[in-house]
């Protein structure tokens, strides 16, 4: 169960870093963080000890091979947490041409 | 397992650099170490099409993060030396939060088969025929264009509609730019 | 967006063309060996990227780029869409994998549309990142004066 609760720890990480930071590129970086934790707490859960990769090498032998599952959902994450990351710094860079600045206590007139 | 332990521990040492430091470079290329430091334990779980992603996407996400620091400010200008009583406050709700949260998820952790003996109730039937019944011989593969390749397509329009966000968001200054130069020209 | 100095450009001319290679190598080979369309379609993507840091670019190619990365973005994503109606044409449900007994296992002929779904999101990927470096690092606002 340690790695799992290294993943939540890490997790809690990224949280403080949306919740409590000022710099817009640092709350970024927490959710990237938060990304990263996720995708290793699948890829966790699907381990089997004294497993194989699940990549089959010859036709009809039959080996020990670690769950396939978790990883096929995990594949598709990664690339959309990068999409996602990409449109939030977009939004970033928006902000600063605005307002000359990435501190979140001095944007407050949302509309102008 | 000691080398998993050891790569942790290094995980969550760079994400704490990462979260506080005052230079954004620094903080980005710390960003990255993590993202490095889960391509290992993905190959430590014995998952290489994972750790092939994660190495490229990381790649990608240094060098998108990168282009936009340094076109803008490389300074985080809001951390502070002095801890003034405004900043505690927040940190110390958060640490109750975080306790709390972590007292529940060992509690809830419990029901969960352990760390390296997983349940295995539907791999187990993808792993007996996929081999027969798609011919291909890379069974995460299997797995997602065949057996769930509703979600490839779910993800695919994800990627399209994120493209089209960033498109959107960042060309509209191009275009009153263009009209600016067209207006003085005239 | 100023190119870099004329090592860079010598090394990456030689470099990105064979980032390009190994790309469509584990996009081909996506139902052998690990990697797939994901993957391959990102590396795809680092290699137009490498290209476009080291030898800068002019802002008059820069919307010729944007089209040719848009229509490969919509050519993959329609791909896989046809794709799924190939399943539907021959009889079968949506996304099925129809001529999946086709050739022998652990060939590269082999897998039914497993490869040609593998292409099409390669290319939708590839492009869509391509795509979106473009706007965040070459876009033609100036914010640094």
């Amino acid at each position: 169960m340690v790695p799992f609760l290294a993943c939540v720890l890490l997790f809690l990480f990224g949280l403080y870093a949306v919740l409590l930071k000022r710099n817009i590129i640092k709350i970024i970086i927490g959710f990237s963080i938060m990304e990263y934790a996720v995708n290793l707490f699948f890829a966790f859960a699907g381990f089997k000890r004294g497993a194989l990769a699940p990549i089959i090498t010859e036709v009809g032998v039959v080996k020990d091979f670690v769950d396939p599952l978790p990883q096929a959902l995990v594949l598709t994450s990664i690339v959309i947490a990068l999409a996602t990351t990409a449109l939030m710094l977009a939004m970033a860079m928006r902000i600063y041409e605005k307002y000359k600045t990435f501190d979140i206590t001095e944007i407050r007139r949302l509309k102008g | 397992m000691v080398e998993l332990y050891v790569l942790l521990v290094a995980m969550l040492a760079a994400a704490i650099v990462a979260i506080e430091t005052k230079e954004l470079l620094a903080a980005i290329v710390a960003m990255g170490i993590v993202g490095f430091s889960v391509a290992i334990g993905f190959i430590m779980v014995q998952a290489p099409d994972l750790a092939i992603v994660q190495i490229v996407v990381e790649i990608l996400a240094v060098v998108f993060f990168a282009a936009v620091v340094l076109r803008t400010t490389s300074k985080d200008t809001t951390v502070q030396i002095r801890v003034t009583p405004v900043m505690i406050f927040p940190t110390i709700v958060y640490g109750c939060f975080a306790l709390l949260f972590a007292v529940l998820v060992v509690l809830a952790f419990r029901e969960l088969p352990s760390f390296g003996s997983p349940l295995m109730r539907v791999a187990s039937d993808y792993i007996a025929v996929g081999m027969k019944q798609t011919g291909a011989a890379n069974l995460v593969t299997s797995v997602i264009l065949d057996f769930r390749a509703y979600d490839t397509l779910g993800e695919a329009v994800v990627l399209f509609t994120a493209v089209v966000g960033v498109l959107t968001v960042v060309r509209q200054f191009g275009k009153k730019e263009q009209l600016d130069k067209a207006d003085k020209e005239q | 967006m100023k190119g870099m100095s004329a090592i860079v450009q010598t090394v990456s001319r030689l470099v990105a063309g064979m980032l390009f290679l190994f790309g469509c190598y584990i996009i081909l080979h996506g139902h052998l060996t690990p990697g797939g369309g994901f993957a391959g379609g990102v590396i795809v993507a680092a290699a137009f990227i490498l290209q476009s840091l080291a030898f800068g670019s002019v802002e008059a190619t820069e919307q010729h780029r944007y089209t040719f990365t848009s229509v490969f973005e919509s050519m993959g994503g329609l791909g896989f869409v046809l794709i799924g109606f190939i399943g539907y044409a021959a009889g079968h449900e949506f996304l099925r994998n129809v001529w999946a007994s086709f050739g022998e296992p652990l060939r590269l002929v082999s897998a039914g549309t497993i490869p040609l779904a593998n292409i099409a999101i390669g290319m939708k990927v590839g492009a869509g990142l391509f795509a979106i470096f473009l706007a965040l690092g070459a876009s033609r606002f100036k914010m640094k004066d």
